[in-house]
């Protein structure tokens, strides 16, 4: 909570640093506005008073659920937000659902066929969606994929009214392109904590009372590997705020991420504090999840 | 006792019995690649066959040499406006290798800092300084980092001084145990009742103490870094134009992917080569240095 609330004073005073806002309706030079008019716009948007006046009614009102108006749009920013966060919110979950199923098994599999094939292929997986700058991907990925073999599209959400394979379609590339990356961490860690755990004493005792590969590996093994990759979904999730920035934007994808790099360049000051408070709130929100997940998993981890 | 020898003795003690296996023991070819680019950038001016500025519209998208139309005057092609992309490349080296060296230095020296100061005088100070460094981490950077280049208009310093904001707060965490630690330790209670200062504990003790982890953080870290400073330069708010960095390269790339699929695609790869190197080394150094960062 505290975190939030310093998050959004940080957040207000540098937005408010930059420019006059009201260069978005004027020129400098004034453009065809008087000074009576540029002033009076000045007070309806609250710029007449002192910087720390403006934050605590700010902060007022985005407690009671209202970010202000977005001077760009000239719509409430909470209804722009809520009309965007669907996508960002179905990307995100895509993503972390590609990520969670093609990361995990190859994590545990390359820990239990460790220096073999498939070891190779889940690390070099893992070296190469670390290392992969995401935009990059995307933008090779779009010219592979939509612009060679014409087989995807190359952005955008598509059309709200598009049969469900092209909204499916629509969806593989952004999905590949933001997951990929945690994928990478799921094998690293699930392979880190897999390799652990099969050189501990529990598991040599139930390979040595005769408990078959296959049990000790599922059962004994694997049920405390999981563990960290579990808590790390929840973390996964909040880095794909800022992957969703970079994704957005390469792909044009109708969302927040996007609405906050417009908003930036734009120079709209409420827009840009009311996706930054609402990016900071998921993330509190997911920490909190990993939190409680890992003291729900784990009980040998109890919080006084 | 075993595991802890071997993890000491380490790859130096067993014998080599063939090449391969001295490429698996040692990261050779992520030396090989990351010595390639110090070389790259420190020689930039000796080693490219033309300015990164020259134009030519004459050779505008030129495909690179092995394909139809290439020429040997632009060996991997020329971007939009004739420029060499291997030139632009190589000069492209030095600029990450400037940009990281400053930015990753910096950071760690205040990320450091923060962290003796934390650790070694606890209570209320270290609760005010942990929660300002979790506040940092709950911002979303890139916003962050958008919102002030934009205000500060794009420059190479406005960038390195964004990464190295970035940076700082990993190191304190770990360096901030590592002191509490260090602090209940005999040799530094004898070196206080010597009557040592705490500035001569920091000098002596402190700093050599988290050394190794603060070597390790950052060479696990820089990779990352690299990605954020490319990021930046493809959302339009990186190092300007002109300067031929990587990021700004393959965002300008972008525009002629179905023409000219080679002006994005030579920078791009370079940055995954770089990174990946400097992940792999990074990891390599941890499992030497330091087992216990692990989870880091």
């Amino acid at each position: 909570m505290l975190t939030l609330f310093a998050a959004t004073i940080v957040v207000f005073s540098i937005s408010r640093l930059g420019r006059d806002p009201r260069l978005i309706y004027a020129l400098p030079e004034g453009y065809g506005m008087t000074k009576e008019r540029l002033d009076a716009l000045g007070r309806k948007l609250g710029l007449d008073k002192p910087l720390v006046v403006q934050y605590f009614l700010w902060l007022g009102n985005a407690l009671r659920g209202d970010f202000g108006n977005s001077l760009f749009a000239d719509r409430p920013v909470t209804d722009i937000l809520r009309q965007k966060a669907p996508a960002t919110i179905q990307l995100g979950l895509a993503s972390w659902i590609f990520a969670t199923v093609v990361g995990l098994p190859l994590g545990i599999l390359s820990a239990v066929r460790r220096g073999g094939i498939l070891d190779y292929a889940g690390r070099g997986f893992a070296l190469i969606g670390q290392a992969t700058p995401p935009f990059w991907m995307g933008i090779m990925f779009i010219f592979f994929f939509a612009v060679y073999l014409r087989w995807l599209p190359s952005g955008t959400k598509g059309p709200p009214d598009a049969s469900v394979v092209l909204q499916l379609k629509h969806f593989v590339l952004p999905t590949v392109v933001l997951g990929w990356g945690a994928a990478a961490g799921y094998v690293r860690l699930t392979r880190s904590a897999m390799l652990e755990v099969l050189d501990s004493e529990y598991v040599k005792l139930a390979r040595a009372k005769g408990v078959s590969g296959q049990v000790v590996i599922w059962k004994h093994a694997l049920r405390n590997a999981l563990i960290s990759p579990i808590t790390y979904s929840a973390l996964v999730m909040a880095g794909f705020l800022n992957g969703a920035v970079i994704a957005e934007s390469v792909f044009a994808w109708p969302g927040i991420g996007r609405l906050a790099t417009e908003s930036v360049f734009e120079n709209d000051f409420p827009t840009m504090t009311g996706t930054v408070l609402a990016f900071a709130a998921l993330f509190a929100i997911m920490s909190f999840i990993s939190d409680v997940l890992y003291v729900a998993i784990d009980p040998r981890i109890r919080y006084s | 006792m075993a595991v802890a020898y071997r993890s000491l003795g380490g790859a130096a003690a067993r014998p080599l019995r063939s090449g391969f296996d001295f490429m698996r023991r040692w990261p050779v070819i992520p030396l090989v690649i990351l010595v390639a680019l110090v070389i790259a950038g420190v020689f930039a001016p000796l080693l490219a066959p033309l300015d990164f500025r020259d134009q030519d519209l004459a050779l505008r998208e030129a495909p690179p040499f092995f394909l139809e139309g290439g020429t040997a005057d632009r060996i991997l092609g020329a971007d939009h406006v004739g420029r060499d992309l291997l030139s632009r490349l190589i000069f492209g080296a030095r600029i990450s290798l400037v940009v990281m060296t400053v930015s990753l230095v910096s950071g760690a020296v205040f990320g450091v800092a923060v962290g003796i100061f934390a650790g070694y005088y606890g209570g209320l100070l270290d609760e005010i300084v942990m929660r300002l460094v979790d506040v940092w981490f709950a911002i979303p950077f890139l916003l962050f980092a958008l919102l002030v280049v934009i205000i500060f208009e794009p420059s190479l310093n406005v960038v390195i001084a964004m990464l190295a904001l970035l940076s700082w707060s990993g190191f304190v965490r770990n360096v901030r145990v590592e002191v509490m630690v260090l602090k209940t330790t005999d040799y530094v209670a004898n070196a206080r009742i010597a009557g040592a200062s705490t500035l001569w504990l920091v000098r002596k003790h402190f700093v050599p103490g988290v050394l190794n982890t603060v070597m390790v953080i950052a060479s696990l870290r820089v990779g990352g870094l690299m990605l954020a400073e490319a990021s930046l330069s493809f959302l339009g708010a990186g190092i300007p134009s002109p300067t031929p960095a990587w990021g700004v390269m393959i965002a300008e790339g972008r525009s002629y992917l179905d023409t000219s699929w080679w002006i994005a695609t030579w920078p791009g790869t370079a940055l995954l080569l770089v990174v990946m190197s400097m992940n792999f080394l990074g990891d390599w150094l941890r499992d030497r240095l330091d087992p216990r960062l692990r989870q880091v």
